[in-house]
C-alpha cells in the first residue's frame, strides 16, 4: 500500500535535477569583469568593437579569461581586480566617450549553465553594496510651470480672436481669466473652448472664467514629465559607468535609482541632481575663417565667443557667448520628416516668449548659422548648428540637414531629455559599503546553516530513520527554494535570507506533524504500513490549512511591503510552496522506497 | 526517543479561567507600556538619517558626539553598534537641509580627527516615506487578520476564526509591549517579523482546531471540554517539537545574524513563545465559551444537534 507509481518518482527526480542545475551557479562565485556598453544610441555593439577590445587588451598585455558580447554590450572576464582596473583604464582610453566602461562582477559558472538560463541569485544592494535612491518628482512645480506656459497660450488665443481680456492669473491648479463684461466673457469662453483642447473651461461668475487641465491631459502630462525625468536620469547614470543600474518608475510620481557597486555617493548624487540646460546661440560668422579657427583651437578664442568642436561632423565652431533662448522656452521636440523634401527633421515647439524672440532673431539673421548647445556641469556641447533659411514665426521650428532618421531621433531626445521636466528630490537614500554587503551574506548564510544543522541533528535523533528522511526533504526544500530564486532572478536581500532560514524552521512543521501522526497510529495498534499511510493522509489537511494562513501573511507583506520587506515576503511565499512539495512528496517517496516494498515491516524506525 | 507521552488527557479547560486571566494581565501590561513608553520607531518610520561608520580601533561614542556637535550636528545621537569600533549616528529630520549633502558633511567632520573612518551604511528617509510606511504597515496587518479570519471561517466556523484572531492579536500586542518596555528599535524588519508571527502562530491554533473538529466527529459521546483537552494533549508533542525546531533557526539568527537580524529574531522568539501559550490556552477556551459544539461539524439527517447535547 505504500508504493508510489513510477511517474511520481520521475517527477521528483526531474525536480531534483532541475533544482541542482539551477542552484549550481550560486556555488561558483564571481570573477571580476569589465563591461563595455554604448554611451549613446549612435555607438554600436558589433564585431568591430569586439575586435577593438581584444586588440587593446593584447596590446597592453592584459590577460583575460573570456569575452562575451550581447545586445547590451561586451563583457570581459579578468583574473583579478588589479587587472580589472588596468583593463578599465586601457579600454576607456581606447574607446573614447562613445562607450561606457564599467567595473562589474560576472558569475564564474561555466558557459553551458548560463546558456540554459541558470544564473546565480540576484543579490540586493544590502548584500552587494551600492546606492539606492528614491526620488520624488515635484509634480506641483512641474504643473505650475506648465500652467504658466499655458497662460501665454490663453492670451494668444484671445488676442488672435480679438477678444480683449482684463487679466489672466494662476490660482492653485487652474487659470483664472478675467473679462470686462459678461458678453466678452461669453465670447472668450467660446474661443478658449475651441483653442485650448486639453483644458476644461468653466464660468466662475459674470466676468471670470476658470481653465483647468482635463484629467486625461493631466495624467498625460504627469506621465510625460516622469518619463522625461527617467530618460534624463538614465543618460546621466550612463556617465557614471555603473554596470547594472536600475532606473524605474514607482507609483505615479517617483523614480527608484539603484546603482550596485557605486561607492562614491557624493559623485552619484551630484550627477543625478544636476540640472542640464539647453541654449540657442548664434555662430560667430565674422570669425569663422580658417585662421581664426586654428587660433581658437590653440586657445586664442576671440572675445565674446566660445570655441566648440561639435555637431554631427565634429566641426570646429566659434559660437557667440550671448544666449538667445534657453531650454525653458522649448515646450516640445519630436522627430519627423520635412514636408516638402521628405528629409528627416526635428520639430521644435517654442512657447510664446520663445516664439517672439525666435521670430525676431531669424528675421535679422537669414543665411547665418545658429548653434543649439546642451550645457551640463558648465560644459557645453553643440548638438547641431543649422543655417537659418528664412524668418520663422509662430514658434514652430524645424531643423533639417544631412540627418538620418536616427540622428533626428537622437537630437529630439536630447532636446527633450537634456533637462529634467520637473524638479526632483531625494526622499530616501540607502548606501551600503561593499564590506558590509559581504558581511551580511556571511551572517545570513551562517544563520541558515547552523539552524539547519540544529534541526537535522535533532530530527535524526528524535525520529531516527524517518527523521533522517525528513532532514533530506528539508535539504531538498532549501535546494528547490534556491533554484527557484535563481531562476526567477528575484532580488535576494538580507531579510530574504532570514526568510530562507525561517522557511527551514517552519517547513519542518509538516514533517513533525506527519511523524507524530505515524507514531500515534502505531500506538493505537495499527500496523506500520497502515500507520505510514494514514499518518501522511491525515496530516495533509492540517498541513494545508496551516500553510494557507502563512501564505496569506506572506501575500499581504508582499502587497504592502517596501524594499527589504518585499524580498522577505517573496522568499516566504516561495518557501511555503516548495515546502509543501518536499515535505510531503519527497519524504514520502523516501519512506516508500525504503519500506514500501516489504510485505511486512517488523520494526519502523521512528 | 520520545519526550511526551501522556497516559491521560491533561484537563487544560478546567484551568481555562486562570490561564485566560493570566494572559489578560500580560495583555493589559503590554498595552500599558505601549501607551506610556511607546514604540522606539526606527528611522524608516520616523524619517531622518542613520549613518554607520567603522573605525579601525575602538571608538568612543561620546567623543564622536562632541566632534559632531562642533561641526553643527548637535542633535545627533551616537551609539556603538555591535562592536566597539562600529558606531551608528542617528539624526532627526531637519527642515530645509538637503539629505544629499548631509552624509558627506558628517563624514568630512569625522575624518578631520580620524582620517581612516570607513562609511558602512547611510540611510536617509524623508518624512513622507515614513508616514506611508506606517499606513502600509497598518493596512498589511489588517489584511492579514481579515484574510486569516475569512479562511478559518470558511474551513472551520466563525467561532474558530474569532478565537484564533483574538489569540494571535494578543501575541502581536505582547510582542509590541516587549519592544515598548525595553525600547528596542522597531524597524521595518521587525514589522515583517510581527506579521509573519501572525501567520505562523495561527498554524498552532489551526492544528489544535483540526484535532477538535476530528474529535467531534470521532468521539460522539464526549463533552466539549473533554474533546478540547484531548485535542490539545495529543498535539502537544508536535507543538513543542515544531516550535523548538523553529526556535533553533531563530536562535541561530540571533547568534549569527548580526545587528540587522537581531531585533527580527527577538520579535520571532517572543512571538513563538507566546504563540504556543495563546493558541493552547487562549484560543481554545474562547472557542469553548463562544459555544462551539459538535452540531457545527456533524450533521445528523440534516438536523443539527443542539449545542448542549450531553453524551
Amino acid at each position: 500500500m505504500n508504493r508510489y507509481p513510477r511517474w511520481k518518482y520521475v517527477i521528483i527526480l526531474v525536480a531534483l535535477v532541475l533544482g541542482l542545475v539551477y542552484s549550481l551557479p550560486n556555488l561558483f562565485g564571481e570573477v571580476p569583469a569589465v563591461q563595455i556598453s554604448p554611451a549613446n544610441s549612435v555607438a554600436q555593439v558589433n564585431q568591430a568593437l569586439l575586435q577593438k577590445v581584444e586588440d587593446t587588451l593584447k596590446q597592453d598585455q592584459l590577460a583575460y579569461q573570456g569575452i562575451v558580447s550581447d545586445v547590451n554590450g561586451v563583457k570581459v572576464r579578468l583574473p583579478d581586480t588589479d587587472t580589472q582596473l588596468k583593463a578599465k583604464d586601457a579600454l576607456q582610453h581606447a574607446l573614447g566617450d562613445e562607450y561606457t566602461v564599467a567595473l562589474n562582477l560576472l558569475s564564474a559558472s561555466p558557459q553551458w549553465l548560463a546558456s540554459i538560463g541558470a544564473l546565480p541569485m540576484y543579490l540586493g544592494l544590502d548584500l552587494r553594496g551600492g546606492v539606492h535612491f528614491l526620488m520624488q518628482v515635484d509634480m506641483k512645480a512641474a504643473l505650475n510651470k506648465q500652467l504658466d506656459r499655458q497662460t501665454s497660450d490663453v492670451r494668444n488665443a484671445l488676442r488672435e480672436a480679438k477678444v480683449p481680456l482684463a487679466g489672466v492669473s494662476r490660482e492653485g491648479q487652474s487659470l483664472v481669466v478675467k473679462f470686462r463684461d459678461a458678453e466678452l466673457r461669453a465670447q472668450g469662453s467660446e474661443v478658449l473652448r475651441k483653442n485650448m483642447r486639453d483644458m476644461t473651461v468653466a464660468q466662475i461668475d459674470d466676468t471670470r472664467l476658470s481653465c483647468t487641465l482635463t484629467p486625461e491631459a493631466l495624467t498625460k502630462f504627469q506621465q510625460a514629465a516622469l518619463q522625461q525625468n527617467i530618460l534624463t536620469l538614465r543618460n546621466r547614470v550612463n556617465e557614471l559607468g555603473v554596470a547594472e543600474p536600475i532606473i524605474q518608475q514607482q507609483g505615479s510620481d517617483r523614480v527608484v535609482v539603484q546603482l550596485p557597486g557605486v561607492q562614491d555617493t557624493a559623485k552619484a548624487k551630484d550627477i543625478l541632481g544636476r540640472t542640464a540646460s539647453l541654449e540657442i546661440r548664434m555662430v560667430d560668422e565674422e570669425h569663422m575663417d580658417a585662421q581664426s579657427l586654428q587660433n581658437a583651437a590653440r586657445g586664442l578664442v576671440p572675445p565674446g565667443d566660445d570655441f566648440y568642436i561639435g555637431g554631427r561632423n565634429a566641426e570646429p565652431l566659434l559660437v557667440k557667448k550671448f544666449v538667445i533662448l534657453t531650454g525653458e522656452n522649448i515646450s516640445n521636440a519630436s522627430a519627423g520628416f520635412d514636408g516638402r523634401t521628405n528629409e528627416p527633421a526635428v520639430h521644435i515647439n517654442l512657447d510664446t516668449r520663445g516664439a517672439r524672440i525666435f521670430s525676431q532673431v531669424t528675421r535679422d539673421n537669414v543665411g547665418k548659422r545658429m548653434a543649439i548647445l546642451l550645457i551640463e556641469k558648465g560644459k557645453g556641447e553643440v548638438v547641431t548648428a543649422p543655417v537659418i533659411r528664412q524668418q520663422i514665426d509662430g514658434g514652430q521650428v524645424q531643423i533639417t540637414g544631412r540627418m538620418s532618421v536616427k540622428d533626428a531621433n537622437d537630437v529630439a531626445l536630447l532636446l527633450r531629455a537634456g533637462a529634467l521636466a520637473a524638479p526632483m528630490e531625494i526622499i530616501e537614500e540607502r548606501t551600503i559599503g561593499p564590506s558590509l554587503g559581504a558581511e551580511n551574506i556571511a551572517k545570513g548564510v551562517h544563520s541558515v546553516l547552523w539552524g539547519f544543522i540544529g534541526i537535522a541533528v535533532f530530527m535524526s535523533i528524535y525520529y531516527r530513520v524517518v527523521g533522517l528522511f525528513s532532514t533530506v526533504a528539508l535539504a531538498c526544500n532549501v535546494l528547490f527554494l534556491v533554484a527557484l530564486l535563481s531562476l526567477m532572478q528575484a532580488t535576494l536581500t538580507l531579510p530574504g535570507i532570514a526568510a530562507i532560514a525561517l522557511t527551514v524552521g517552519m517547513a519542518i512543521d509538516a514533517n513533525v506533524l506527519i511523524n507524530e501522526r505515524i507514531r500515534e497510529e502505531l500506538r493505537a495498534g495499527h500496523t506500520p504500513h497502515a500507520a505510514i499511510h494514514s499518518g501522511y493522509e491525515r496530516a495533509f489537511a492540517t498541513i494545508l490549512d496551516s500553510n494557507v494562513t502563512n501564505f496569506i501573511a506572506g501575500v499581504a507583506l508582499f502587497a504592502y511591503g517596501t524594499g527589504p520587506v518585499r524580498g522577505f515576503a517573496v522568499v516566504l511565499c516561495l518557501g511555503i510552496l516548495t515546502s509543501m512539495f518536499s515535505a510531503i512528496l519527497v519524504s514520502r517517496a523516501l519512506v516508500n522506497l525504503t519500506y514500501g516494498r516489504r510485505r511486512k515491516i517488523l520494526h519502523l524506525s521512528i | 526517543m520520545e519526550f511526551f507521552r501522556f497516559k491521560r488527557d491533561i484537563p487544560f479547560m478546567t484551568y481555562a479561567r486562570s490561564t485566560t486571566v493570566a494572559s489578560l494581565i500580560t495583555f493589559i501590561l503590554a498595552v500599558f507600556f505601549l501607551a506610556t513608553k511607546g514604540l522606539n520607531f526606527g528611522v524608516e518610520f520616523t524619517g531622518g538619517t542613520v549613518i554607520e561608520v567603522h573605525y579601525s580601533q575602538a571608538a568612543d561614542p561620546g567623543k564622536v558626539q562632541d566632534q559632531l556637535a562642533k561641526a553643527g550636528f548637535a542633535d545627533s545621537s551616537v551609539q556603538n553598534f555591535g562592536t566597539a569600533s562600529d558606531v551608528i549616528i542617528r539624526m532627526p529630520l531637519k527642515e530645509g537641509v538637503s539629505s544629499a549633502q548631509l552624509s558627506e558633511r558628517v563624514l568630512t567632520a569625522l575624518r578631520t580627527d580620524r582620517p581612516q573612518v570607513e562609511l558602512r551604511r547611510v540611510e536617509f528617509i524623508g518624512p513622507q516615506v515614513g508616514k506611508e510606511l506606517v499606513t502600509d504597515g497598518s493596512i498589511a496587518l489588517a489584511l492579514v487578520c481579515a484574510g486569516i479570519m475569512a479562511y478559518l471561517a470558511f474551513r472551520f466556523e466563525w467561532r474558530f476564526a474569532v478565537a484564533a484572531i483574538i489569540a494571535n492579536l494578543h501575541d502581536v500586542v505582547i510582542i509590541l509591549g516587549f519592544f515598548a518596555f525595553f525600547q528596542w528599535e522597531f524597524s521595518l524588519t521587525v514589522l515583517a517579523a510581527v506579521l509573519s508571527v501572525l501567520g505562523y502562530s495561527v498554524n498552532e491554533s489551526v492544528v489544535v482546531f483540526d484535532r477538535i473538529r476530528e474529535n467531534f466527529r470521532k468521539y460522539k459521546k464526549a463533552g466539549v471540554s473533554e474533546i478540547i483537552n484531548n485535542a490539545i494533549t495529543s498535539t502537544m508533542s508536535r507543538t513543542i517539537i515544531t516550535h523548538g525546531c523553529t526556535e533553533m533557526v531563530v536562535l541561530s539568527m540571533l547568534l549569527f545574524g548580526g545587528e540587522t537580524l537581531h531585533n527580527f529574531a527577538l520579535a520571532l522568539t517572543i512571538g513563538i513563545v507566546f504563540g504556543i501559550y495563546s493558541s493552547v490556552l487562549v484560543s481554545s477556551p474562547i472557542v469553548m465559551w463562544l459555544g462551539a459544539s459538535r452540531a457545527h461539524f456533524v450533521k445528523v439527517d440534516g438536523q443539527p444537534q443542539t449545542a448542549d447535547a450531553k453524551p
